[in-house]
């Protein structure tokens, strides 16, 4: 839910990086901050357990400049992966303007991924909301791991069982070596702007 | 799901929140929305904070303690209290998608910060009402 300050001429767009617990979601937003932090004058928020797992959800607010004369203000979101915070994860989502799917490309993560997106449509028809209607990115996550002789699922398995319908751009990735991250971002924002533009300006 | 407020309505909300609260003595006001989004926010001059990561934490705890609230049978707490030595927060649920969060030192009494929070909130409702119906 964008909100649009005629006065000052500002919108606020909501971003939410989903999926499976330890796929990398909050990998994505820290090297983010690192790459932007000339850009970022706030700190990034997280609420973490002890074992670096999200709790609550990592916040990234940033100002990508001006379009058609407004100011977008970008702010970013990971939901806690972990099955057991789906409560959590419920929050986060309310008011969100794109997703972008983290889904972990190791072979023994397969179901878990397919559990993750599930469960975020699940969550989204609560606010009323349909996936296949929401700007949504698709990243497939760990692809370094292939050298080290790690089983992965390839692209199109991972596009048979998670994007066969939705048909939402996809990046292969690295989020710790910083592979395809600012690609992924540059997307869903020119998706999820585009779609704000559309309803109001 | 958007929604747009104009030049008209924010100046009516921040008259509201000039006369009501800080010209009373509240150090920093902010009205934000459930998704975490500012609507506007306004304060005494003696202090910057980070408000785009107090409405995000501020939304999450709400929503946080609207959900212990169900767990427990109860419909709703509609207003939080965290108190500092120094600074205190304030949350007043103004409609089912509106906050409003006062910052304030203690030199107010809680009693009266109370007091101009619900007369505010009473205002308020009459812009926001007809928003949060359309909003979902
Ligand atoms: N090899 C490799 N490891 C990664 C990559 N991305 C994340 N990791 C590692 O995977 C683990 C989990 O990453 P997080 O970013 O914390 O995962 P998350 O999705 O935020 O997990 P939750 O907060 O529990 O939902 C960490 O040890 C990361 O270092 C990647 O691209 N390649
Ligand atoms: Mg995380």
């Amino acid at each position: 839910m964008a909100f649009i300050n005629l006065k000052s001429k500002v919108i606020q767009v909501k971003i939410v990086y989903y999926g499976p617990g330890r796929g990398g979601k909050t990998t994505n937003l820290e090297y983010i901050y690192r790459r932007l932090q000339q850009r970022i004058q706030a700190e990034m928020v997280t609420i973490k357990t002890h074992g670096d797992r999200t709790l609550f959800f990592d916040f990234l607010p940033f100002d990508i400049g001006l379009i058609n004369g407004y100011h977008i203000k970008i702010q970013i979101y990971t939901v806690p992966g972990q099955v057991k915070y789906n409560a959590t994860r419920r929050l986060v989502l309310r008011g969100v303007d794109g997703v972008v799917f983290v889904a972990d490309a190791m072979t023994v993560r397969r179901e878990k991924n397919i559990q993750a997106l599930r469960n975020l449509q699940e969550n989204l028809a609560i606010y009323k909301k349909n996936l296949a209607a929401l700007p949504l990115v698709m990243q497939y996550n760990k692809m370094d791991l292939a050298e080290q002789g790690i089983p992965l699922l390839g692209t199109e398995v991972l596009e048979h069982d998670l994007n066969r319908e939705l048909r939402a751009p996809h990046f292969p990735a690295s989020a710790s070596r910083g592979t395809n991250v600012v690609a992924t971002l540059k997307k869903i924002i020119s998706l999820s702007v585009a779609a704000v533009r559309k309803e109001f300006l | 799901m958007s929604y747009t407020l104009d030049q008209r309505q924010l100046d009516r909300i921040e008259e509201i929140l000039k006369t009501e609260l800080v010209d009373n003595g509240v150090r920093c006001v902010f009205l934000i929305d459930m998704a975490g989004n500012i609507v506007t926010n306004l304060d005494n001059g003696e202090k910057q904070h980070d408000i785009y990561s107090l409405a995000a934490l501020a939304a999450g705890n709400f929503g946080a303690v609207s959900a212990m609230a169900k767990i427990i049978g109860e419909n709703e707490f509609s207003l939080l209290f965290h108190k500092g030595t120094k600074e205190n927060i304030h949350f007043n649920k103004i409609t089912t998608e509106f906050l409003l969060i006062t910052i304030f030192g203690n030199d107010i009494s809680l009693g009266f910060l109370r007091l101009k929070v619900a007369e505010s909130v009473d205002r308020l409702k009459k812009i926001l009402e007809p928003l949060a119906a359309s909003a979902s």
